[in-house]
């Protein structure tokens, strides 16, 4: 075997990347210089007065859900371990025909700004509102502080900058959008992040495809000829079938009970543009994780596992690499510069979710009762949006050395088990309650997070004793169990009125008759 | 619209069977995506060696597989809005004339 003579500029200062990046960065303050403007009242605020088209909402969706952990972590997992990163996409992606089949519709004609709106339209405001409001923040801080430290680890690499530094400049751009801009500026910030990661992975795929003549079978061979047959077909990482099951379960019904993605579906002006709005998100979402395979497998192929390893040992450089491989310095900055400006756009989308969870579900429906009034509302949004982001740079900086991918998928368990339960059980069942709501909710976030604790990952890897739970992902458990503590305790204790309200909201969720 | 004219269409059996079909299409094919999502995780799980079998010169049938699910999951939304925009909307259209 010869030396690999590959060397690499990153971790050095990469002027083209800088300027890149303050070029979006200069782009979306204008968008949120205008967009400030039209931004007043709380459903401008919210929900961008539910102007954004379906297809710009599709985009959007993309733009949001795209995060760089699954652009730089599943190209990663690919180039190292082969097959098994097609694993992991296939998991993001199975999520969204159940939004479709199961959410989008009812959510849209039933809500208004927060997946609580649904779960609550029915039952008593304050318990719903509190315990799903819990169910919102819980997930939407642990994604945040995963989108924060990824960032941060990412950017030092990339511009040479320090960690603090990234977090700090992350937290603060983003704070902007959403405090200015609102829903509005953050849909524009991900339709524009979208596009240029769509962008920028098709081209890195063309050029790492000129390699092999454009033939992805020249591709395979190559990968083969160097690190075996293996590497085309699953390996030991889904040996365990409950574990398998587990992180299953959790990434499809994640999906389906992430706030910020649910939040999107208000930004539309009916049910049939949320219908599209998930089609057009589906179609490019695949797309990007079929970009991101090839992006992986050519990485191993030209960069090489060896140099991938030893610039990061996760694997989390090997997208990076082989753009600086197939397009040079100016390439490598460009591919950078959209790296950071998915998290941004990413990050906005999950503080501005958080914070419509804190204005409108915790304090109009549950301090003020439900009395709102307009600027009152959005005025306690914006502090809210100040709140995360602040306490976002904090536990950034906190976490720095926390494993990324594992805090995305413990932020996936408590939405498949807090969120998506009671949320599902709304809009089915008839004889749910309220209490049958709060406590799937508080149980499903509970014995998610209990597990998670008591888990491999955390009690063996982390604390060193052996585990009390066996599994790495605590959804097989934790959904079920939210699932039969829901149907339980409302069975126990019927709610009359909740009954008689969910057949005359059909009107509603139908026909959208009455939608706001 | 008056709540008697909302009573009677709730009533009604074009509504009713609306929802029921809404329901029953979106359960079916749910239902296609967990068993198509989940009898993956188990074959990955038991039967590694299925995967390796080729397709092509290298190209092991695992590929087309991974892939197929992704599109699969585009094509099935593809399907319902299909349904939706045509069939759906059309019938709730009619029943909204009636409030």
């Amino acid at each position: 075997m010869h030396l690999l003579q590959t060397t690499t500029s990153i971790g050095e200062t990469n002027w083209v990347a800088i300027i890149m990046f303050f070029a979006f960065v200069a782009l979306t303050m204008c968008i949120t210089y205008w967009a400030s403007r039209k931004t007043k009242t709380t459903s401008e605020f919210y929900a961008a007065g539910r102007s954004i088209t379906g297809f710009q909402n599709g985009l959007a969706l993309a733009g949001d859900y795209m995060s760089a952990a699954s652009f730089l972590g599943i190209a990663g997992i690919v180039a190292m371990q082969g097959f098994d990163g097609l694993i992991y996409s296939i998991g993001f992606i199975v999520g969204w025909p159940l939004i479709m089949f199961l959410i989008a519709e009812p959510l849209r004609n039933l809500g208004k700004y927060t997946f609580a709106d649904v779960v609550a339209f029915r039952l008593k405001q304050k318990p719903i509102r509190l315990a799903a409001s819990i169910g919102s923040i819980l997930t939407i801080l642990i994604y945040l502080i995963a989108q924060m430290v990824g960032a941060g680890g990412l950017i030092e690499k990339l511009f040479g900058l320090s960690y603090e530094w990234a977090v700090l400049i992350v937290g603060s751009v983003m704070m902007c959008y959403v405090l200015f801009g609102g829903m509005l500026a953050t849909t524009w910030v991900q339709i524009i992040k979208a596009v240029l990661l769509l962008g920028g992975a098709t081209v890195l795929v063309i050029l790492a495809l000129s390699h092999f003549d454009y033939s992805v079978t020249n591709l395979f061979k190559t990968v083969t000829a160097k690190y075996g047959e293996g590497a085309l077909s699953p390996g030991s990482m889904f040996s365990n079938p409950y574990d398998a099951l587990s992180l299953g379960l959790a990434l499809m019904l994640g999906t389906a009970g992430l706030p910020h993605i649910l939040m999107r579906f208000y930004t539309v002006p009916d049910a049939k543009q949320a219908r599209k709005s998930v089609f057009v998100a589906t179609g490019f979402i695949g797309y990007f994780y079929i970009l991101t395979f090839v992006i992986g497998f050519s990485a191993a192929a030209l960069v090489g596992r060896e140099v991938i390893k030893g610039v990061n040992p996760s694997g989390n450089m090997a997208a990076i690499l082989l753009s600086e491989y197939t397009g040079g310095s100016l390439f490598l900055g460009f591919i950078a510069a959209v790296a950071f400006a998915t998290i941004l756009a990413v990050v906005a989308g999950l503080t501005l979710s958080g914070a419509s969870s804190i204005a409108h579900d915790l304090y109009v429906n549950v301090f003020r009762k439900g009395e709102s009034n307009e600027k009152g509302e959005v005025k306690v949004a914006k502090m809210a949006t100040i709140g995360l982001g602040v306490l976002a740079i904090v536990l950034g900086l906190a976490f720095k050395n926390q494993n990324v991918a594992f805090m995305v998928g413990l932020a996936f368990a408590v939405a498949a088990s807090a969120n998506f339960p009671a949320l599902l059980l709304s809009i089915f069942w008839k004889k749910f309650t309220t209490k049958g709501a709060t406590w799937s909710i508080v149980v499903g976030a509970l014995s998610a997070i209990i597990l998670i604790v008591v888990s491999p990952p955390v009690m063996k890897d982390i604390m060193g004793y052996d585990p009390i739970f066996p599994l790495k992902n605590p959804a097989l458990v934790s959904v079920p169990l939210a699932f039969i503590t829901g149907v339980i305790v409302s069975l126990m204790q019927p709610e009359q009125e909740a009954q008689e309200k969910f057949e005359k909201e059909k009107i509603r969720t139908y026909l959208g008759v009455g939608a706001e | 619209m008056s709540e008697q004219k909302a009573h009677e269409v709730l009533q009604s059996p074009e509504f009713k069977k609306l929802t029921k079909k809404r329901w029953r299409v979106a359960l079916l094919l749910t239902a296609i995506m967990l068993v198509a999502y989940f009898g993956f995780l188990l074959m990955v799980a038991f039967d590694k060696d299925f995967f390796k079998q080729k397709v092509g010169e290298v190209t092991t049938i695992a590929i087309p597989i991974g892939i197929g699910l992704i599109v699969l999951s585009w094509v099935m939304t593809g399907i319902y809005t299909y349904w939706a925009n045509n069939f759906y909307d059309k019938e709730v259209e009619e029943i909204k004339k009636k409030l």
